[in-house]
């Protein structure tokens, strides 16, 4: 970690495209499909300057994940935020995608 | 209608007079002027129509007819007379005219209408009097008919009737699933969270890499070493199996626990009253599903473990030849051969070596003779003759380790059917058999019995061979045509004796264990026999009855052994207490031949095989190993039997 520490933002942008995912328990199949739905939604509505429509963002990812795997989904998305929330087991996925933002999805 | 009659009337002029006199009245009445008392005034008053008549006129007097001509009636009907073919009037004219008629609806009480309405209002009186009987008949009654009056509740006799069906009662139920487990997750998120679990992954990955590379390279430069680790765990599973060995006898140990027991222990009480009898307590059955349909052809102890014996497969039948198979079982694992070698051809004979107790000799159908060693755990004799090196050419049917000889090889004979007993010594890499000693039984056949070549052509078959117990030089071998041979290993181009006694293949000779000049064969022929090596003629012989396989002489006592019979019996000899009947005679196996038996060096049991490839072990019962002391007097032993054997001599004499 030290070494990477002074790198700076541009850099750590460049590096960090990849969705992270930080905490989990959904099953393979699940994990793949509802990292894709974060990720081309929060693509989809990030304008050229970094601007994210977090509200569309998130109508998108739980109407694509309730048409998928049926239930109620509630989604998250947020820069900076805590949370304690109660979800049915097997249906949580918590991941960073961009570098910036924090992605929470359960049911 | 009254008939109009005609009438005569008079008229006058002073008959309208009435008239102008009523008519004077009105005026009367009109005139206002007058007193109400005053007498009504007559005024005539004569309408402006009316004639003006003269005096004359008026005295004048006109005559009216009344006639009962019908003035309208046409007076002149003339009508065709068809009789006279002329007109004729019509002297009768109708004359009647109606100007009024009224039907009358009084009847003559004596016509015929009147009497059916008469009889009519009769028959209505009396219904109506009859219905009025009726009526007040009831309310005469009283009591019944006040009731009546009173339950109507109305005029019209109402009453209403009404049906319902049950309704079934309702009933509630519920029931609730469990709901889907949940779970609760917390957790904050920040700018620096982020990207310190995107640094913390970036670490994660590089070292990820390096490992990767790091095998990589291991996998380049280090395959040999990697083959080791696997050998060693290899190695960590022979262990194992080691461990899974001693687990499989302890639950064998279990499961077969009353026979240990009895194998240990029991002892047959009822030998104790009755003399001269005895009993074989079956114990284990050592069988194996790769030894289905094969022969058990030999069977030998292992001098060194007493628990533990070989036994071999093979065929007997000529027709009937498959692979062979030698199993190693020890007493304490019945359930599976500690051991199993398999062999091209079938197995005919095998024999421990009696000092290295590893080294097991074979001989096959096929002539081929074979030095296994049992440590080496691998299906692959350690020595083999083959063609080249002068394998035998028939089956081989004993084999019998020799002492080590004076450069310390060792050494064992075969006998075989192609007539030749050989000697086989174990050089450093091959199985050499024309070494120190080399004895051929062809010579010695033809030399010797030159009847025999002309009957059987070249060679005698031999069957079965045994070494003296003290002098090792001598020995006697049984020949396929009933001829036993003394042999010795010094003259190979003679016999030092034949012993002409059965007339079939003698399957097995044996020397007694304690008497150096005693020895006993099987034949095919049912009798097993007793012979004085010194002697030519048998000394003893028991007919069994059925085709004896193999004959054993007891370790422990000179005068006990056991034979086993075609027809699936073990037959136990005590010489010593019954020099005619066995001891025992019982059936172990159904519906199998017996092949071979041996006895155990150390404890009191036997193993007999039969031709189903099944082994068993019998315990002997106390009358059955009566012996002088133990360990066994070799003397008094050999005195035991010399007695025996004079008393039969004198009793042929």
């Amino acid at each position: 970690m030290a070494e990477d520490e002074p790198m700076d933002m541009e850099g750590y942008l460049k590096l960090a495209k990849y969705p992270l995912i930080k905490h989990t328990d959904m099953l393979e199949e699940m994990r793949v499909e509802a990292v894709e739905q974060c990720v081309s939604a929060i693509e989809k509505f990030t304008t050229p300057e970094g601007e994210t429509n977090l509200e569309k963002a998130t109508q998108m990812i739980k109407e694509g994940m309730d048409k998928k795997f049926g239930g109620p989904w509630h989604i998250v998305i947020g820069e900076g935020f805590s949370f304690e929330i109660t979800y049915e087991v097997r249906n949580l996925l918590y991941i960073f995608t961009g570098g910036t933002q924090a992605c929470l999805l359960w049911k | 209608m009254p008939p109009k009659k005609p009438t005569k009337a008079r008229g006058k002029k002073g008959q309208p007079t009435p008239e102008p006199e009523v008519e004077e009245t009105e005026p009367e009445v009109t005139a206002p002027g007058h007193l109400d008392f005053e007498p009504p005034a007559r005024e005539i008053v004569v309408p402006k129509e009316q004639l003006e008549l003269t005096e004359t006129e008026l005295e004048e007097e006109i005559t009216k007819m009344l006639t009962a001509n019908n003035p309208t009636a046409p007076t002149n009907i003339a009508r065709f007379n068809f009789k006279e073919r002329t007109y004729k009037f019509e002297p009768m004219v109708d004359q009647l005219e109606t100007h009024y008629r009224s039907d009358g609806y009084v009847l003559h009480r004596s016509s015929d209408d009147a009497k059916r309405q008469m009889e009519l209002e009769r028959m209505e009186a009396e219904a109506i009097a009859e219905f009025e009987k009726q009526l007040n008949a009831p309310k005469e009654d009283g009591e019944e008919a006040v009731d009546d009056s009173k339950q109507l509740r109305n005029q019209f006799n109402f009453s209403e009737r009404a049906a319902q069906t049950q309704n079934n009662p309702m009933r509630d139920r519920y029931t609730s699933t469990e709901p889907p487990p949940t779970a609760s997750f917390n957790a904050s998120c920040t700018q620096w969270e982020i990207y310190d679990a995107y640094m913390e992954d970036q670490e994660r990955q590089r070292l990820q890499k390096e490992i990767q590379k790091a095998k990589g390279k291991e996998k380049d430069n280090k395959k040999p070493e990697e083959e080791k680790k696997e050998k060693e765990t290899v190695m960590h599973g022979s262990a194992m199996c080691k461990a899974v060995k001693v687990m499989e006898r302890m639950v064998n140990q279990n499961s077969f626990s009353d026979i240990a027991d009895d194998f240990k222990y029991w002892e047959d009480a009822s030998d104790q009253f009755r003399e001269g009898e005895g009993t074989l307590l079956p114990l284990w059955k050592f069988y194996n599903e790769r030894a289905k349909r094969k022969h058990v052809t030999s069977i030998c102890w292992n001098p060194e473990y007493h628990d533990l014996f070989a036994v071999g497969y093979g065929s007997f039948d000529f027709l009937k030849q498959s692979t062979g198979l030698i199993c190693c079982y020890s007493l304490k694992n019945p359930s599976h051969p500690e051991y199993t070698f398999t062999t091209e051809s079938g197995v005919m004979c095998l024999d421990f070596h009696p000092q290295h107790s590893s080294l097991l000799a074979v001989g096959l159908y096929d002539g081929t003779v074979m030095v296994y060693d049992v440590r080496n755990k691998v299906n692959r004799p350690i020595f083999s003759s083959s063609v080249k090196t002068g394998k035998h050419t028939d089956p081989v049917w004993q084999v019998c380790w020799q002492e080590e000889d004076m450069t310390k090889s060792l050494n064992f004979f075969s006998v075989s059917s192609d007539g030749r007993v050989t000697l086989w010594t174990m050089s450093k890499s091959e199985l050499t058999y024309q070494d120190v000693m080399e004895l051929k039984l062809v010579g010695n056949v033809r030399d010797a019995d030159p009847d025999d070549e002309t009957a059987l052509g070249s060679l005698a078959g031999g069957c079965s061979f045994d070494f003296n117990k003290t002098s090792d030089h001598l020995f006697v071998v049984g020949t396929e045509e009933g001829n036993i041979h003394k042999c010795s290993k010094a003259y190979n181009s003679q016999y030092l004796e034949t012993y002409k006694g059965h007339n079939m293949s003698v399957y097995t000779v044996k020397w007694n264990n304690q008497h150096p000049k005693v020895f006993l064969s099987a034949s095919a022929d049912w009798t097993v026999k007793l012979w004085d090596h010194t002697n030519a003629k048998p000394i003893m012989s028991f007919d069994l009855n059925n085709a004896v396989g193999d004959v054993a002489w007891a370790p422990y006592s000179s005068t006990v052994f056991a034979a086993v019979t075609s027809d699936g019996k073990v037959h136990v000899f005590d010489l010593n207490e019954n020099k005619h009947e066995p001891m025992c005679e019982q059936k172990i196996v159904r519906k199998a031949k017996l092949t071979k038996i041996t006895y155990n060096q150390k404890h009191p049991i036997i193993l007999v095989g039969d031709d189903r490839g099944c082994v068993t072990s019998l315990k002997l019962s106390p009358n059955l190993r009566k012996t002088s002391g133990s360990p066994p007097d070799a003397e008094v032993e050999q005195d035991k039997l010399n007695k025996i054997m004079e008393v039969a001599l004198k009793g042929e004499v």
